[in-house]
Formats: C-alpha cells, sequence, structure tokens
C-alpha cells in the first residue's frame, strides 16, 4: 500500500512557514501529522535531519518545493512539544520520532499478551519484536529502544516487569 | 663602548698562552669641569677587554695611538648627542631623552593656543546666533499675540524663513494636533486637488506619487516633502474626505476616505483565486496600480486570514488560504 499525501502535500503554500499566526498554527498542524504518519507507515522511528530534508516527506518535487530547514527545526519542535519526539544529541541532528507513544505501544503488547493467553509468561524482547509468534502483529519489528521504554511503561502501570538474563532482558507479564 | 675618554689614564696588556688575551685600561679620577656622560659613578676604575681569537696587538698599537694623539680634544667640546634644528642661545640645552620631552611640551603648547585663537571666532558667532534666536522668537510671540504691526502675509512668509532655518514655531508646538495656518490652508488644497487623481487610481495612491503630482502640477512655489507630510496629517482634523495612512512596512498612502477595507481585500481575494495565485507584480499589471501598492494589498489580504503566501526561488507569490 503506498503512502497517501494529504492535499496539503501539493500546496505550495504548505513549503513557506506561513507570517499569519493562525495559518501558520493551521499548517504547522498538518505538517506533524504528515511527518507521523509518513514515519508510521515506512516503520521509521529514528530521522536523521539532514536526510529528512531530502526525503520525500519533507521535498515535493513534483512541484519543486521543500521545506527549509527553519521550518523544519520549527515542525520538530511541534513534534517534541506533543511528546512525539525526542532529541538524541544536543546539536538536535538526530531524533526519535515516537509515532506511537510507548504507553500506545505497551497496549498493543499486552492485548496481544492476554489475547494469546500467556500472561504470566516470560519472554525475551527479541521473541517479542522477532519471534515468529509476533509476525503480523504491528509491534513486530519494534526498534528496541522503543520496546524497552514500551515494556517500562506496562511496568508503571503494574502489567510487567522487566528483568535481565544471562543473554539479555526479559519480561514476565502479569 | 663609550669610554670617558678624558679619564683614561694608561693601558697594559697581557697575554697568555692559556688564557685569553686582555687589555686593561686604568681610568683616571674625573676632573672637575667633565661634561656629564653615560655613567655618573662607577665601582671599577678599570675597564677590561678580552680578545677571543686575536686583534688585541692591532686594537693595543691603535688605542695608544688615540691617546698620544688626542685627537678628540681637537673637536669642539660639544654635546654627545645632537639637540635638533634651531637650538637658540640662552635656552637650556637639550640633552638626550629629557630633551626630547621638553621639545614635545613646548609644540603641544603651540598647538594649544592655535587652536583656542581659531575658535575664538566661533565663540563669536554663536553669541550672534543666540541674539538672532532670541529676537526670532520674540518676533513670532508678538505674531502670536497679535501685538505687532505684521500683515498676514508677511508673517506667512516669516514663518516660512523661520522654518527654513530650523527654529521650530511656536505656534505649531505649542498647538498639537491643530498645525499652522499654512499647513491648514495646504491641506484644504491638496483635498481639492487629489480628489480626482486618487479615483483614478482606485481610491488609494502613495505619498510619493502625491508628492510628484502636486509638484508638478505647481510648477512654482514647490512644496516639501515635510510640508506635504504635515499637511497630510491634518486631513482628519478638518473634517476632509482624505486619509493619510501608514502602514506596517511604513509606506505612506493617501486613501479616500469612502475608500473601503474590506472591498479592497474582498476584490484581491477575488482576483487571486481567479488566477489561482498572484505574485505582487502580476497583480499591479491587473489592478493597473503601482508594485508596491498591489504588494500592500496582498500583504494586507493575508492578514486577514483569507491569503496564505508561497515564498521560493521563484518568487513570493498569494495564494487563497485553503488552510
Amino acid at each position: 500500500m503506498s503512502f497517501e499525501w494529504p492535499w496539503q502535500y501539493n500546496f505550495p503554500p504548505f513549503f513557506t512557514l506561513q507570517p499569519n499566526v493562525d495559518t501558520r498554527q493551521k499548517q504547522l498542524a498538518a505538517w506533524c501529522s504528515l511527518a507521523l504518519s509518513y514515519c508510521r507507515h515506512h516503520k521509521l522511528y529514528t530521522l536523521d535531519v539532514m536526510e529528512a530534508q531530502e526525503s520525500p516527506m519533507f521535498n515535493n518535487k513534483k512541484i519543486e518545493r521543500k521545506l527549509s530547514m527553519e521550518a523544519i527545526q520549527v515542525v520538530f519542535e511541534e513534534l517534541r512539544k506533543k511528546g512525539n519526539l525526542e532529541w538524541l544529541d544536543k546539536n538536535k541532528s538526530r531524533c526519535l520520532v515516537m509515532w506511537r507513544r510507548p504507553e500506545e505501544w505497551g497496549k498493543l503488547i499486552y492485548q496481544w499478551v492476554s489475547k494469546t493467553g500467556m500472561v504470566n509468561s516470560v519472554f525475551t524482547l527479541y521473541e517479542l519484536s522477532n519471534g515468529d509468534e509476533t509476525e503480523g502483529e504491528e509491534f513486530h519489528g519494534l526498534e528496541d529502544w522503543m520496546l524497552l521504554r514500551s515494556l517500562q511503561a506496562l511496568q508503571t502501570e503494574g502489567k510487567a516487569e522487566l528483568f535481565t538474563m544471562d543473554d539479555g532482558k526479559g519480561v514476565k507479564f502479569f | 663602548i663609550s669610554l670617558l675618554l678624558s679619564a683614561v689614564y694608561f693601558s697594559t696588556v697581557y697575554f697568555s698562552v692559556y688564557s685569553l688575551a686582555k687589555i686593561v685600561i686604568h681610568l683616571h679620577q674625573v676632573p672637575a669641569n667633565k661634561e656629564p656622560g653615560p655613567y655618573q659613578y662607577s665601582k671599577y676604575s678599570y675597564i677590561k677587554l678580552s680578545f677571543k681569537e686575536h686583534g688585541q696587538i692591532e686594537f693595543y698599537r691603535r688605542l695608544t695611538e688615540e691617546m698620544t694623539k688626542k685627537r678628540w680634544k681637537n673637536t669642539p667640546v660639544s654635546q654627545p648627542i645632537p639637540t635638533g634644528t634651531g637650538s637658540q642661545a640662552g635656552k637650556t640645552r637639550a640633552v638626550g631623552i629629557v630633551g626630547i620631552e621638553r621639545k614635545i611640551e613646548e609644540k603641544r603648547k603651540e598647538t594649544d593656543k592655535n587652536i583656542s585663537e581659531a575658535f575664538e571666532d566661533l565663540s563669536k558667532l554663536m553669541v550672534k546666533a543666540k541674539e538672532m534666536v532670541e529676537l526670532s522668537r520674540s518676533i513670532a510671540n508678538k505674531i502670536k499675540d497679535k501685538q505687532g504691526d505684521i500683515t498676514e502675509d508677511e508673517t506667512i512668509r516669516f514663518k516660512a524663513y523661520l522654518l527654513s532655518m530650523g527654529i521650530a514655531n511656536p505656534v505649531t508646538r505649542e498647538t498639537h494636533g491643530s498645525g499652522t495656518h499654512y499647513h491648514m490652508q495646504l491641506a484644504k488644497q491638496l483635498g481639492d486637488m487629489l480628489q480626482a487623481p486618487l479615483e483614478e487610481r482606485g481610491g488609494m495612491m502613495a505619498l510619493t506619487e502625491v508628492y510628484c503630482l502636486v509638484n508638478r502640477a505647481r510648477g512654482m512655489e514647490l512644496l516639501s516633502p515635510e510640508d506635504l507630510v504635515n499637511a497630510c496629517k491634518m486631513f482628519e482634523s478638518l473634517k476632509l474626505p482624505l486619509r493619510l495612512r501608514v502602514f506596517d512596512s511604513g509606506v505612506m498612502v493617501v486613501q479616500l476616505q469612502s475608500h473601503s477595507e474590506e472591498e479592497m481585500i474582498a476584490s484581491a481575494l477575488d482576483n487571486v483565486s481567479e488566477k489561482g495565485s498572484l505574485t505582487a507584480e502580476e497583480f499591479a499589471k491587473l489592478l493597473g496600480l503601482s508594485v508596491l501598492l498591489s504588494k500592500e494589498r496582498l500583504l494586507l489580504a493575508e492578514k486577514m486570514g483569507h491569503l496564505c503566501r508561497d515564498d521560493s526561488v521563484e518568487g513570493l507569490r498569494f495564494y487563497p488560504n485553503l488552510f
């Protein structure tokens, strides 16, 4: 299934940071949702800012418009404020994109665990993200750092417990 | 080396295979009338010259030669360091660094004197100018109080002179908002004159356009930009159907009071929607306006949220705000 671009993507003013405050708010909201859905579609969990500027996400070759570096930073700041983005370094060159927040991931995982009757069982992290049994689940292929955070979220809710084993980390669901 | 030559007495030489050749010059006591030299006193009564390789024999020979000839006594006993040009008799002989310092000080005093002399005339001028300002102020006050017997015409001319000299007219300053008689008349005149051109141009003209138009029409007795602005500022208070308006960008325009903002914006939006998008230049061509004014219109529509902008290498375009 190919990615469906929102109508704004082909509207040239979308790529210019609007000076009118109200217009800008609507513009940024559209950009945030575009960025998140693009990352979700392509299962991107981290972004490099320089690469992002050239990626189709911010660069529409068809209408020959792309977001300026300044505008990209503004969009990323919006995402950060909403809790969907985290900077990996002080220079703001790489970031984690959480098109789904850890709590939401945790919920999905727990749902699968209870659905398959695996409550009270123990899993390794690898099994959860890359095991055969989880194939087809949305969280299959989830990157380690995200998986860890989601399980930590579940842990705070009291639904899971993380522990370390010989060859890695494991989790038990309650 | 500068030896205290008048004090050199005699010298001895001794050789040694194992040590460096040395010449020792013993110094005599300083005679009373001796000139000051590099050193006033020295602990030692001799100078020792040490020769590393050779040259001591030659040096000794020449030294003794000079000692016998005492050639230095033949030259006039003048200062070891020259004084510089134009040292007159009676002036203290400047020697060394002290001399140089003294010279600098003298030069500075001279410059100071010159400068104060030059500015003496200016201070006289300042005094006179002050008198003039006082005079003109008193006359202006008399005019205000209608105590002088000067005709209206002359009053206006006098005020014009005052303005041109940069002296503020007390009438304008005190009665803020009502302005001078001159400006009021001017404003009325402008009101009559600008009606037709404004209507032709869609109700708005940049102040620069007004300036050109008015001065061209007048031929003689041209207006200064300042006068024009001051007159325009009075439109509202004189209840004339014109307005002076300043945009955010600083552009000043004269517009008809009847000219409505909403109409302007609505028409801008219509035009842009019809064409899909417009640049300021295209809009100007469409409406027959100057580029400056058409840009202001588009910016205003953007501010109201009806238009949005597309800023790229191709230029600045305006689109209807579909957001």
